[in-house]
């Protein structure tokens, strides 16, 4: 039937459509904070009020990898013909680019995105992995003590970690797992399996057990029952459950601060701490965190489809 | 080839017990419906039989060989369930190659069986789809076609078409029968609808609260009922049975209710035939079909007179309440024969359709004249 609307439901129509635009403005606002002061002349990104209007250029981008000091004067005027072009931009910010013979020296921010990356990508595989293999145990087969088991799994959240944050400090410290990336993956992991075992179990009873037993009887092992069907069936589950662990182990901050300073150092501790020669450099800290903010973007999009899809799209009758 | 027995099988939950000291011999190509009511055990036994529930007693046989310790997947037993259980992330064509990919079998060989039981059972061209894309009874089809690709050792289904609606009820009820007249593999099938059981069975097992009521043929189980639960389990409309007693006069034998000034006239013979099936004249239950009670708009030899309660018509026939001393009789007549409740109208039970139980322990005295 086509939908022929009435007066009142157009108006109604565009109301709802105006409100979605406003919600989005002040949801997308610091996003778009970030992301064009990332590209702006560091003049302008104190301005008050904030320049909207301005010549893009990627120079926070080539000072946010360069390792960087003050010139402590002019520079000669054949050397900055024969630099390249991003080379000139840092002359013309003050600094000069340290090199070591040739090779120009990179800042700390590869190397910490890529801790970042390790990090948050091992752990949530094995939060994910680990949660949904005990999920699934918790789901199919008599546990004694099951509600006493999942309690105390959850109740491992109920503390605010920073609470531990000294003692695990401490413990770390005696093992030589700080500024180790698996002493982070460690403990990511173990923020992220208690939720992950609890939103996979949820995900897991709402496969029907008949699945399994289906492919039992049609000579298939528990195990590959497990893998051939269960696994498929709980795919939008395990993808929302990894987009949460990946979110919380990437943006965590506190005890990457704590337990990292060089080595395993994640991103998010170290693109403060970037603040530059002389004052803060806004427009290089927003490029670092613009880059910062993809994955998690990349990640999610990547997702979207088994994020949005709903458990009930099978073909089970109740 | 496939012979399936139970013997002395016991099932608990915790401290319920679901199956009661169950014996059942099944036997080849042989279709058996399990008939029961909600809760009574069929779907455990099934279960049970299938190897996806242990059992506490007793022993499990195919084919002679004591099963009950071996796994689902290798006792070789195909399951439909009622919920259809298709893979969503599968299409029809992976779903019904499903089993068949647990064998050795090579792509063609498996390609080729997929075809073959998409033919028999009418869904080649829906083999590309996936299961939400299909309607309820193509959903059912294609989870029997699961079930035969691989030519299983029996076929065991769990209300597989209780889901549907009543035509496509009756359509699949059909299908199954001719399947199963094709392909003709050992198959037990569980239903709580009687006219199912009664349309597809070779034999009915009747199961009331985990204990095996009667098992028979149809018309075996419809005619011979051996106790009130399946007198009135099967059958529709269902069975009057009241109280009643015999009286004894010269010529012939009354069957009297109670409240009532006379008795139904029966041949003499009942009473040595009852009293040689063990009845001790009171605690006697009467059985009768409503198309065995007769009733006439005129008085007649041998018929009582009643009053017509209420009338339910049914469009092919009416369903009549009649008061009988202090009971009701429902009977089957012709559509619009009592024209009104209230009406008086004459009654007589034909003696050839009355089943006689004990009341107290529901046992029939297998009285039929
Ligand atoms: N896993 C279980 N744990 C405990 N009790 C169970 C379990 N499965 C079944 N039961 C109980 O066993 C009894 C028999 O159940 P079953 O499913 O075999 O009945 P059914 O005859 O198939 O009924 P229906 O017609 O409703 O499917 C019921 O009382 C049920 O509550
Ligand atoms: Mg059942």
């Amino acid at each position: 039937m086509a939908a022929v609307k009435t007066p009142r439901q157009k108006v109604a129509n565009q109301l709802a459509i105006a409100a979605v635009i406003v919600i989005a403005i002040i949801f997308l606002a610091p996003i778009y904070w970030i992301g064009s002061t990332a590209f702006k002349p560091r003049a302008l990104a104190t301005t008050v009020p904030p320049t909207v209007l301005f010549q893009p250029e990627v120079t926070p981008f080539v000072k946010l990898f360069t390792r960087r000091v003050q010139l402590n004067r002019p520079v000669e005027p054949g050397a900055y013909e024969a630099a390249p072009w991003w080379e000139k931009r840092i002359y013309d910010g003050g600094e000069r680019v340290l090199r070591v013979g040739e090779d120009v020296q990179l800042s700390g921010y590869p190397d910490r995105f890529l801790n970042s990356l390790i990090i948050a990508v091992t752990s949530t595989l094995l939060a994910v992995s680990m949660g949904t293999l005990t999920a699934y145990g918790f789901s199919r087969f008599r546990v004694a003590g099951e509600q006493d088991w999942l309690f105390f799994i959850l109740s491992t959240r109920m503390l605010p970690p920073v609470v531990v944050a000294i003692p695990m400090f401490l413990m770390y410290r005696v093992v030589g797992m700080t500024d180790t990336h698996i002493g982070l993956i460690i403990l990511y992991t173990a923020f992220n399996l208690s939720f992950s075992v609890w939103l996979m179990k949820g995900f897991i009873d709402e496969i029907p057990k008949e699945y399994e037993e289906a492919a039992l009887v049609d000579g298939y092992t528990r195990m590959q029952a497990f893998f051939k069907i269960v696994l498929p069936e709980a795919a939008t589950g395990i993808a929302a459950t990894a987009v949460f662990c990946f979110i919380t182990a990437w943006n965590e901050y506190a005890f990457a601060l704590m337990m990292t300073n060089r080595r395993a150092q994640t991103a998010p501790p170290f693109i403060p701490a970037q603040v530059g020669s002389g004052l803060t450099d806004w427009t290089t800290i927003a490029a670092g965190t613009f880059l910062f903010l993809l994955p998690v973007a990349i990640f999610t999009f990547l997702l979207r489809n088994h994020l949005l899809r709903g458990m009930s799209f099978g073909a089970i009758r109740k | 080839m496939t012979h399936i027995e139970l013997r002395g099988v016991q099932k608990f939950f915790g401290e319920v017990q679901v199956i009661k000291d169950m014996n059942l011999v099944i036997e080849d190509n042989e279709f058996i419906v399990m008939l029961g009511p909600s809760g009574c055990g069929k779907t455990t036994t099934l279960r049970a039989v299938a190897g996806l529930e242990t059992i506490d007693e007793g022993d499990i046989l195919i084919d002679g060989k004591v099963v009950q310790h071996l796994k689902a997947a290798d006792r070789d037993i195909a399951f439909v369930f009622q919920s259809f259980s298709l893979y969503p992330h599968m299409t029809v064509y992976e779903n019904i190659a499903f089993p068949l990919r647990a064998t050795r079998q090579s792509k063609a060989e498996v390609d080729r069986a997929v075809r073959q039981v998409a033919d028999v059972l009418r869904i080649a061209p829906l083999l590309k789809r996936r299961p939400s894309a299909l309607s309820g009874g193509d959903m059912q089809r294609v989870a029997i076609g699961r079930a035969l690709v691989r030519s299983p050792k029996a076929l065991l289904m769990d209300e597989p078409i209780g889901a549907l609606d009543a035509k496509l009820r009756e359509e699949m009820r059909t299908e199954i029968k001719r399947l199963h007249m094709k392909q003709g593999s050992t198959t037990i099938y569980v239903t709580h609808d009687q006219v199912e059981a009664m349309a597809l069975a070779d034999r009915i097992v009747i199961m009331n609260d985990g204990v095996l009521q009667q098992v028979g043929t149809p018309d075996d189980v419809y005619t011979h009922p051996a106790n009130l639960f399946v007198a009135q389990f099967v059958g529709s409309p269902v069975m009057n049975v009241a109280e009643a007693h015999v009286a004894e006069t010269a010529s012939e034998a009354r069957v009297v209710m109670p409240g009532a000034a006379e008795g139904f006239v029966f041949p003499r013979t009942l009473l040595g035939r009852l009293e040689a099936g063990g009845a001790k004249g009171d605690g006697l239950a009467l059985g009768i079909r409503p198309e065995g009670v007769l009733v006439e708009r005129e008085r007649r030899e041998g018929y009582l007179p009643v009053e017509a309660h209420i009338i339910e018509p049914l469009g092919s026939h009416d369903i009549i309440d009649l008061k009988v001393g202090t009971q009701m009789l429902r009977a089957r007549t012709k559509a619009g024969f009592v024209p009104r409740p209230g009406e008086k109208v004459w009654v007589r039970i034909d003696p050839a359709q009355a089943h006689f139980f004990d009341a107290e322990s529901g046992r029939s005295f297998g009285v039929r004249l």
